[in-house]
Protein backbone atom coordinates (compact mmCIF):
# COMPACT_ATOMS: atom_id res chain seq x y z
CA UNK A 1 0.00 0.00 0.00
CA UNK A 2 1.48 3.33 -1.01
CA UNK A 3 2.06 6.34 1.17
CA UNK A 4 -0.27 8.29 -1.11
CA UNK A 5 -3.02 5.81 -0.43
CA UNK A 6 -2.36 6.06 3.30
CA UNK A 7 -2.69 9.82 3.19
CA UNK A 8 -6.09 9.48 1.52
CA UNK A 9 -7.46 7.85 4.66
CA UNK A 10 -8.17 11.40 5.77
CA UNK A 11 -8.96 14.38 3.59
CA UNK A 12 -6.44 17.07 2.68
CA UNK A 13 -6.50 20.08 4.95
CA UNK A 14 -6.70 23.66 3.80
CA UNK A 15 -4.57 25.27 6.49
CA UNK A 16 -2.70 23.74 9.42
CA UNK A 17 0.04 21.23 10.21
CA UNK A 18 0.70 17.69 9.03
CA UNK A 19 2.98 15.53 11.18
CA UNK A 20 4.06 12.47 9.26
CA UNK A 21 6.39 9.57 10.05
CA UNK A 22 5.45 9.38 13.71
CA UNK A 23 6.60 6.06 15.23
CA UNK A 24 3.72 3.60 15.46
CA UNK A 25 1.62 4.10 18.56
CA UNK A 26 3.19 7.45 19.47
CA UNK A 27 0.58 9.72 17.91
CA UNK A 28 -1.55 9.90 21.05
CA UNK A 29 1.55 10.82 23.04
CA UNK A 30 2.41 13.47 20.44
CA UNK A 31 -1.06 14.99 20.75
CA UNK A 32 -0.74 15.01 24.54
CA UNK A 33 2.66 16.71 24.40
CA UNK A 34 1.31 19.30 21.97
CA UNK A 35 -1.58 19.99 24.30
CA UNK A 36 -4.18 18.80 21.76
CA UNK A 37 -6.88 17.41 24.00
CA UNK A 38 -10.53 16.43 23.72
CA UNK A 39 -11.48 20.01 24.46
CA UNK A 40 -9.51 21.40 21.51
CA UNK A 41 -11.86 23.17 19.10
CA UNK A 42 -9.81 22.73 15.89
CA UNK A 43 -10.42 19.65 13.71
CA UNK A 44 -7.79 16.96 14.29
CA UNK A 45 -7.30 13.86 12.12
CA UNK A 46 -5.25 10.93 13.26
CA UNK A 47 -4.36 7.69 11.55
CA UNK A 48 -2.42 4.94 13.26
CA UNK A 49 -0.45 1.96 12.03
CA UNK A 50 -0.60 2.83 8.33
CA UNK A 51 2.01 1.18 6.05
CA UNK A 52 5.19 3.12 5.35
CA UNK A 53 8.02 2.28 2.94
CA UNK A 54 10.54 3.95 5.23
CA UNK A 55 9.30 2.81 8.62
CA UNK A 56 7.23 -0.30 7.94
CA UNK A 57 4.27 1.38 9.57
CA UNK A 58 3.67 4.79 11.05
CA UNK A 59 1.17 7.25 12.53
CA UNK A 60 0.07 10.54 10.94
CA UNK A 61 -1.59 13.58 12.51
CA UNK A 62 -3.26 16.51 10.79
CA UNK A 63 -4.19 19.54 12.87
CA UNK A 64 -6.28 22.12 11.06
CA UNK A 65 -5.91 25.88 11.46
CA UNK A 66 -2.85 25.59 13.69
CA UNK A 67 0.82 25.99 12.76
CA UNK A 68 3.41 24.47 15.09
CA UNK A 69 6.03 26.85 16.46
CA UNK A 70 9.63 26.01 17.41
CA UNK A 71 8.74 25.36 21.04
CA UNK A 72 6.16 22.80 19.99
CA UNK A 73 8.67 21.23 17.62
CA UNK A 74 11.08 20.85 20.55
CA UNK A 75 8.40 18.88 22.38
CA UNK A 76 7.74 16.75 19.34
CA UNK A 77 11.44 15.94 19.15
CA UNK A 78 11.21 14.10 22.47
CA UNK A 79 8.76 11.45 21.25
CA UNK A 80 9.06 11.54 17.45
CA UNK A 81 12.50 12.89 16.56
CA UNK A 82 12.31 11.61 12.94
CA UNK A 83 8.84 12.93 12.22
CA UNK A 84 8.28 15.14 9.17
CA UNK A 85 6.38 18.35 9.81
CA UNK A 86 4.74 20.33 7.04
CA UNK A 87 2.85 23.60 7.37
CA UNK A 88 -0.09 23.69 4.98
CA UNK A 89 -1.53 26.91 3.57
CA UNK A 90 -4.28 26.90 0.93
CA UNK A 91 -3.94 23.13 0.46
CA UNK A 92 -0.22 23.41 -0.41
CA UNK A 93 2.93 22.71 1.58
CA UNK A 94 4.11 26.18 2.53
CA UNK A 95 6.99 25.12 4.83
CA UNK A 96 8.79 21.96 5.83
CA UNK A 97 10.05 22.17 9.39
CA UNK A 98 13.06 20.35 10.72
CA UNK A 99 13.05 18.72 14.12
CA UNK A 100 16.35 19.01 15.92
CA UNK A 101 16.64 17.76 19.45
CA UNK A 102 20.01 19.46 19.95
CA UNK A 103 22.21 18.97 23.01
CA UNK A 104 19.78 20.26 25.58
CA UNK A 105 16.01 20.65 25.98
CA UNK A 106 15.29 23.91 27.77
CA UNK A 107 11.98 24.82 29.44
CA UNK A 108 10.05 22.10 27.62
CA UNK A 109 9.84 19.43 30.31
CA UNK A 110 10.55 19.63 34.03
CA UNK A 111 12.61 17.03 35.90
CA UNK A 112 10.57 14.08 37.13
CA UNK A 113 12.40 13.76 40.43
CA UNK A 114 10.20 15.02 43.24
CA UNK A 115 13.20 16.19 45.29
CA UNK A 116 14.99 18.05 42.47
CA UNK A 117 15.71 21.73 43.21
CA UNK A 118 13.68 22.67 40.10
CA UNK A 119 10.44 21.40 41.68
CA UNK A 120 10.31 24.70 43.57
CA UNK A 121 8.39 26.57 40.90
CA UNK A 122 9.53 29.94 42.28
CA UNK A 123 13.15 29.19 41.38
CA UNK A 124 13.80 31.29 38.26
CA UNK A 125 16.48 29.35 36.36
CA UNK A 126 15.25 27.34 33.33
CA UNK A 127 14.37 23.65 33.39
CA UNK A 128 17.20 21.94 31.52
CA UNK A 129 17.42 18.34 30.35
CA UNK A 130 20.69 17.25 28.74
CA UNK A 131 20.46 14.96 25.72
CA UNK A 132 22.85 12.16 26.65
CA UNK A 133 21.85 9.99 23.68
CA UNK A 134 19.45 10.54 20.79
CA UNK A 135 19.04 6.88 19.83
CA UNK A 136 17.92 5.45 22.14
CA UNK A 137 16.68 8.69 23.62
CA UNK A 138 18.28 9.38 27.01
CA UNK A 139 17.76 12.62 28.85
CA UNK A 140 19.10 13.68 32.23
CA UNK A 141 18.33 16.66 34.39
CA UNK A 142 21.14 19.21 34.13
CA UNK A 143 20.89 19.95 37.83
CA UNK A 144 20.31 16.63 39.64
CA UNK A 145 21.47 14.26 36.90
CA UNK A 146 18.45 11.97 37.12
CA UNK A 147 17.56 10.04 33.92
CA UNK A 148 14.05 10.79 32.63
CA UNK A 149 11.77 8.01 31.38
CA UNK A 150 9.62 8.59 28.29
CA UNK A 151 6.33 8.34 30.20
CA UNK A 152 7.69 10.86 32.71
CA UNK A 153 8.45 13.31 29.91
CA UNK A 154 4.82 13.28 28.83
CA UNK A 155 3.64 13.80 32.40
CA UNK A 156 6.02 16.69 33.01
CA UNK A 157 5.60 18.83 29.91
CA UNK A 158 5.58 22.48 30.92
CA UNK B 1 37.29 25.16 37.03
CA UNK B 2 34.19 26.85 38.39
CA UNK B 3 33.37 24.73 41.39
CA UNK B 4 33.16 21.17 42.66
CA UNK B 5 29.65 19.81 42.19
CA UNK B 6 30.32 16.14 41.39
CA UNK B 7 33.50 14.09 41.09
CA UNK B 8 33.18 14.49 37.32
CA UNK B 9 34.53 18.01 37.84
CA UNK B 10 37.97 16.58 38.69
CA UNK B 11 40.27 14.42 36.56
CA UNK B 12 42.17 11.59 38.21
CA UNK B 13 45.34 13.63 37.84
CA UNK B 14 43.72 16.61 39.58
CA UNK B 15 42.49 14.35 42.38
CA UNK B 16 46.00 13.02 42.99
CA UNK B 17 47.49 16.53 42.89
CA UNK B 18 44.94 17.78 45.45
CA UNK B 19 45.68 14.78 47.70
CA UNK B 20 49.42 15.57 47.46
CA UNK B 21 48.72 19.17 48.42
CA UNK B 22 46.52 18.03 51.30
CA UNK B 23 49.39 15.86 52.52
CA UNK B 24 51.72 18.86 52.52
CA UNK B 25 49.16 20.90 54.47
CA UNK B 26 48.93 18.41 57.35
CA UNK B 27 51.17 20.45 59.75
CA UNK B 28 49.04 23.54 59.01
CA UNK B 29 45.82 21.59 59.68
CA UNK B 30 47.26 20.34 62.96
CA UNK B 31 48.13 23.87 64.04
CA UNK B 32 51.87 23.27 64.04
CA UNK B 33 52.59 25.72 61.23
CA UNK B 34 51.09 29.08 60.25
CA UNK B 35 50.59 29.42 56.52
CA UNK B 36 48.09 32.20 55.65
CA UNK B 37 47.62 31.26 51.99
CA UNK B 38 44.00 32.45 51.99
CA UNK B 39 44.43 35.67 53.96
CA UNK B 40 41.86 38.23 52.86
CA UNK B 41 39.55 35.61 51.36
CA UNK B 42 36.06 34.89 52.69
CA UNK B 43 34.22 31.57 52.62
CA UNK B 44 30.42 31.59 52.73
CA UNK B 45 29.09 28.57 54.62
CA UNK B 46 25.53 27.88 53.45
CA UNK B 47 24.17 24.84 55.24
CA UNK B 48 20.45 24.45 54.65
CA UNK B 49 20.62 21.01 56.31
CA UNK B 50 22.20 19.98 59.61
CA UNK B 51 25.96 19.44 59.50
CA UNK B 52 28.67 19.07 62.09
CA UNK B 53 31.84 17.78 60.43
CA UNK B 54 31.45 19.26 56.96
CA UNK B 55 30.58 22.76 58.16
CA UNK B 56 33.14 22.82 60.97
CA UNK B 57 35.95 21.35 58.87
CA UNK B 58 35.33 23.90 56.10
CA UNK B 59 35.47 26.65 58.71
CA UNK B 60 38.61 25.21 60.32
CA UNK B 61 40.27 24.76 56.92
CA UNK B 62 39.60 28.37 55.94
CA UNK B 63 40.77 29.78 59.28
CA UNK B 64 43.92 27.64 59.44
CA UNK B 65 44.87 29.16 56.10
CA UNK B 66 44.32 32.71 57.35
CA UNK B 67 40.95 33.24 55.66
CA UNK B 68 37.62 34.19 57.16
CA UNK B 69 34.16 32.64 57.18
CA UNK B 70 30.61 33.97 57.16
CA UNK B 71 27.81 31.57 58.03
CA UNK B 72 24.17 31.43 56.97
CA UNK B 73 23.51 30.25 60.50
CA UNK B 74 20.31 28.52 61.44
CA UNK B 75 18.01 28.30 58.42
CA UNK B 76 15.07 28.96 60.74
CA UNK B 77 16.37 32.46 61.44
CA UNK B 78 17.33 33.32 57.84
CA UNK B 79 15.27 34.69 54.96
CA UNK B 80 14.80 31.12 53.70
CA UNK B 81 11.82 30.73 56.05
CA UNK B 82 10.32 33.87 54.49
CA UNK B 83 10.28 32.07 51.16
CA UNK B 84 13.52 33.36 49.64
CA UNK B 85 14.57 31.30 46.63
CA UNK B 86 17.95 29.62 46.48
CA UNK B 87 18.71 31.82 43.47
CA UNK B 88 18.21 35.01 45.50
CA UNK B 89 20.18 33.68 48.49
CA UNK B 90 23.09 32.84 46.20
CA UNK B 91 22.96 36.27 44.52
CA UNK B 92 23.44 37.87 47.92
CA UNK B 93 26.15 35.58 49.28
CA UNK B 94 27.95 35.69 45.93
CA UNK B 95 28.53 39.38 46.59
CA UNK B 96 29.74 38.87 50.15
CA UNK B 97 32.23 36.07 49.61
CA UNK B 98 34.99 34.62 47.41
CA UNK B 99 33.82 31.00 47.56
CA UNK B 100 30.76 29.16 48.88
CA UNK B 101 30.44 25.78 50.62
CA UNK B 102 26.86 24.59 50.51
CA UNK B 103 24.63 21.77 51.73
CA UNK B 104 21.01 21.58 50.67
CA UNK B 105 18.24 18.98 51.10
CA UNK B 106 17.33 19.01 47.40
CA UNK B 107 19.21 17.16 44.67
CA UNK B 108 20.73 19.40 42.03
CA UNK B 109 20.86 22.38 44.38
CA UNK B 110 24.65 22.68 44.11
CA UNK B 111 24.60 22.79 40.31
CA UNK B 112 21.70 25.23 40.48
CA UNK B 113 23.72 27.43 42.85
CA UNK B 114 26.76 27.24 40.58
CA UNK B 115 24.66 28.36 37.62
CA UNK B 116 23.42 31.29 39.75
CA UNK B 117 26.83 32.34 41.11
CA UNK B 118 30.05 33.92 39.91
CA UNK B 119 32.15 32.47 42.76
CA UNK B 120 33.01 28.75 42.97
CA UNK B 121 30.55 26.46 44.77
CA UNK B 122 31.80 23.52 46.84
CA UNK B 123 29.04 20.93 47.09
CA UNK B 124 28.83 19.80 50.70
CA UNK B 125 25.92 17.48 49.91
CA UNK B 126 22.75 17.93 47.83
CA UNK B 127 19.92 15.70 49.02
CA UNK B 128 20.70 12.10 48.13
CA UNK B 129 22.85 13.29 45.23
CA UNK B 130 26.57 13.94 45.63
CA UNK B 131 29.11 14.80 48.31
CA UNK B 132 32.42 15.24 46.47
CA UNK B 133 34.37 17.00 49.23
CA UNK B 134 33.64 14.01 51.48
CA UNK B 135 34.95 11.79 48.70
CA UNK B 136 38.19 13.75 48.61
CA UNK B 137 38.78 13.21 52.32
CA UNK B 138 37.77 9.55 51.93
CA UNK B 139 40.31 9.10 49.13
CA UNK B 140 42.92 10.86 51.26
CA UNK B 141 42.22 8.44 54.14
CA UNK B 142 42.36 5.37 51.89
CA UNK B 143 45.63 6.46 50.28
CA UNK B 144 47.07 7.30 53.68
CA UNK B 145 46.38 3.72 54.83
CA UNK B 146 47.20 1.76 51.68
CA UNK B 147 49.67 4.06 49.91
CA UNK B 148 47.60 3.88 46.73
CA UNK B 149 44.05 4.13 45.41
CA UNK B 150 44.10 1.79 42.46
CA UNK B 151 43.10 -1.86 42.49
CA UNK B 152 41.70 -2.00 46.03
CA UNK B 153 38.73 -4.08 47.11
CA UNK B 154 36.21 -1.79 48.80
CA UNK B 155 33.00 -2.81 50.58
CA UNK B 156 30.38 -0.04 50.77
CA UNK B 157 27.65 -0.93 53.24
CA UNK B 158 24.39 0.43 54.60
CA UNK B 159 22.19 3.03 52.94
CA UNK B 160 23.40 2.98 49.36
CA UNK B 161 20.13 4.31 47.99
CA UNK B 162 20.06 7.67 49.71
CA UNK B 163 23.72 7.87 50.79
CA UNK B 164 25.33 10.69 48.84
CA UNK B 165 28.77 9.88 50.26
CA UNK B 166 28.75 6.41 48.70
CA UNK B 167 27.37 7.76 45.40
CA UNK B 168 30.32 10.11 44.93
CA UNK B 169 32.88 7.69 46.38
CA UNK B 170 31.87 4.78 44.15
CA UNK B 171 32.28 6.97 41.06
CA UNK B 172 35.79 7.97 42.13
CA UNK B 173 36.87 4.46 43.16
CA UNK B 174 35.68 3.06 39.83
CA UNK B 175 37.90 5.54 38.02
CA UNK B 176 40.86 4.21 40.00
CA UNK B 177 40.06 0.60 39.10
CA UNK B 178 38.83 -0.53 42.51
CA UNK B 179 36.57 -3.56 42.91
CA UNK B 180 33.32 -2.57 44.63
CA UNK B 181 31.07 -4.66 46.85
CA UNK B 182 27.71 -3.04 47.58
CA UNK B 183 26.17 -4.48 50.77
CA UNK B 184 22.72 -3.18 51.66
CA UNK B 185 19.17 -4.21 52.55
CA UNK B 186 17.12 -4.78 49.39
CA UNK B 187 15.21 -1.48 49.64
CA UNK B 188 18.43 0.51 50.10
CA UNK B 189 20.34 -0.84 47.09
CA UNK B 190 22.53 1.44 45.01
CA UNK B 191 20.28 3.24 42.45
CA UNK B 192 20.19 1.50 39.06
CA UNK B 193 21.30 4.62 37.19
CA UNK B 194 24.47 4.75 39.29
CA UNK B 195 25.16 1.03 38.75
CA UNK B 196 24.62 1.65 35.04
CA UNK B 197 27.02 4.63 35.00
CA UNK B 198 29.67 2.69 36.92
CA UNK B 199 29.33 -0.29 34.57
CA UNK B 200 29.91 1.97 31.55
CA UNK B 201 33.22 2.90 33.17
CA UNK B 202 34.15 -0.78 33.53
CA UNK B 203 33.36 -1.19 37.21
CA UNK B 204 33.60 -4.62 38.79
CA UNK B 205 30.60 -4.68 41.13
CA UNK B 206 29.08 -7.27 43.46
CA UNK B 207 25.72 -6.57 45.11
CA UNK B 208 24.76 -8.44 48.27
CA UNK B 209 22.75 -8.22 51.47
CA UNK B 210 25.36 -10.26 53.34
CA UNK B 211 27.96 -7.80 54.62
CA UNK B 212 29.82 -10.09 57.00
CA UNK B 213 30.84 -12.69 54.42
CA UNK B 214 32.35 -9.97 52.21
CA UNK B 215 34.80 -8.30 54.61
CA UNK B 216 37.37 -11.14 54.79
CA UNK B 217 39.46 -10.06 51.80
CA UNK B 218 38.44 -6.39 51.70
CA UNK B 219 40.98 -3.56 51.86
CA UNK B 220 38.38 -1.02 52.96
CA UNK B 221 34.98 -1.43 54.63
CA UNK B 222 32.98 1.78 54.34
CA UNK B 223 29.96 1.78 56.66
CA UNK B 224 27.09 4.26 56.39
CA UNK B 225 24.14 5.17 58.54
CA UNK B 226 20.58 4.25 57.59
CA UNK B 227 19.30 7.81 57.27
CA UNK B 228 15.95 8.13 58.97
CA UNK B 229 15.48 11.63 57.60
CA UNK B 230 15.43 10.35 53.99
CA UNK B 231 12.46 8.01 54.55
CA UNK B 232 8.90 9.22 53.99
CA UNK B 233 7.55 5.92 55.37
CA UNK B 234 8.49 5.21 59.00
CA UNK B 235 7.58 1.53 58.68
CA UNK B 236 10.01 1.18 55.79
CA UNK B 237 12.73 2.76 57.93
CA UNK B 238 11.93 0.43 60.83
CA UNK B 239 12.31 -2.60 58.55
CA UNK B 240 15.91 -1.81 57.64
CA UNK B 241 17.18 0.20 60.65
CA UNK B 242 19.95 -1.71 62.38
CA UNK B 243 20.49 -3.99 59.38
CA UNK B 244 24.26 -4.05 60.03
CA UNK B 245 26.10 -3.84 63.33
CA UNK B 246 29.79 -4.29 62.81
CA UNK B 247 31.37 -5.61 66.02
CA UNK B 248 35.01 -6.34 66.89
CA UNK B 249 34.08 -10.04 66.86
CA UNK B 250 33.46 -9.80 63.12
CA UNK B 251 37.08 -8.76 62.51
CA UNK B 252 38.91 -11.92 63.55
CA UNK B 253 39.73 -13.05 59.99
CA UNK B 254 40.06 -9.79 58.10
CA UNK B 255 43.24 -8.52 56.43
CA UNK B 256 45.67 -6.93 58.88
CA UNK B 257 45.70 -3.64 56.96
CA UNK B 258 41.96 -3.48 56.27
CA UNK B 259 40.49 -0.16 57.37
CA UNK B 260 36.96 0.61 58.52
CA UNK B 261 35.61 4.01 57.53
CA UNK B 262 32.39 5.90 58.20
CA UNK B 263 31.37 9.43 57.16
CA UNK B 264 29.75 9.83 60.62
CA UNK B 265 27.56 10.35 62.50
CA UNK B 266 27.10 6.68 63.34
CA UNK B 267 24.09 5.29 65.16
CA UNK B 268 24.65 1.61 65.85
CA UNK B 269 26.20 0.33 62.60
CA UNK B 270 29.69 0.26 64.17
CA UNK B 271 29.88 -1.03 67.72
CA UNK B 272 32.22 0.95 70.04
CA UNK B 273 34.22 -2.29 70.44
CA UNK B 274 35.63 -1.61 66.96
CA UNK B 275 37.01 1.80 67.99
CA UNK B 276 40.07 0.39 69.72
CA UNK B 277 40.98 -2.04 66.91
CA UNK B 278 43.74 -1.29 64.41
CA UNK B 279 41.10 -1.20 61.67
CA UNK B 280 39.10 1.80 62.91
CA UNK B 281 39.85 4.93 60.85
CA UNK B 282 36.68 6.98 61.10
CA UNK B 283 37.96 9.57 63.53
CA UNK B 284 41.16 10.16 61.52
CA UNK B 285 38.90 10.27 58.49
CA UNK B 286 36.87 13.08 60.08
CA UNK B 287 40.09 15.01 60.82
CA UNK B 288 41.20 14.53 57.23
CA UNK B 289 38.21 16.62 56.23
CA UNK B 290 40.24 19.65 57.25
CA UNK B 291 43.29 18.98 55.05
CA UNK B 292 41.25 17.79 52.09
CA UNK B 293 39.09 20.91 52.26
CA UNK B 294 42.15 23.16 52.72
CA UNK B 295 43.58 21.79 49.50
CA UNK B 296 40.22 22.15 47.71
CA UNK B 297 39.79 25.76 48.86
CA UNK B 298 43.26 26.57 47.53
CA UNK B 299 42.56 24.80 44.24
CA UNK B 300 39.25 26.58 43.61
CA UNK B 301 40.62 29.97 44.65
CA UNK B 302 43.62 29.55 42.34
CA UNK B 303 46.16 29.57 45.18
CA UNK B 304 49.23 27.39 44.82
CA UNK B 305 50.23 25.24 47.77
CA UNK B 306 54.03 25.57 48.18
CA UNK B 307 56.10 22.43 47.63
CA UNK B 308 57.94 23.17 50.87
CA UNK B 309 55.34 24.44 53.33
CA UNK B 310 57.83 24.45 56.20
CA UNK B 311 59.95 27.12 54.48
CA UNK B 312 56.89 29.09 53.36
CA UNK B 313 55.14 28.98 56.72
CA UNK B 314 55.96 30.35 60.12
CA UNK B 315 55.64 29.30 63.72
CA UNK B 316 52.36 29.96 65.46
Amino acid sequence: MSNEHSMRRVTAIRNGTVIDHIPCGQSLTVLEMLGVTGSTSVPVSLVMNVPSKKMGSKDIIKVEDRELNQGELDRLALVAPDAHVAIIRAYSVAEKLTINLGEEVVNVVKCAMSNCITTNLREPLPHRLKVVSQDPLELRCHYCGRPQALNELVDNVL
Amino acid sequence: MAGLITMDDLTNEEILTILDEAERLLPVAKGKLYLPLLQGRILGNLFFEPSTRTRMSFETAMKRLGGDVVNLGDVKTSSVVKGETLFDTIQMVDGYTDIIAMRHPRQGAAQYAQDSATVPILNGGDGAGHHPTQTMLDLFTIRQAHGKLDGLKVVLAGDLRYGRTVHSLSHALTRFGCELIFASPEILKMPTEIISDLSVHGAKITETEDLYSMIGDADVVYMTRIQKERFSDEDEYARCAGAYKLHADHLADVKANMIIMHPLPRVDEIDPSVDSTRHARYFEQAFNGVVARMALLCKLLGVTVPEDVNSAGGAL
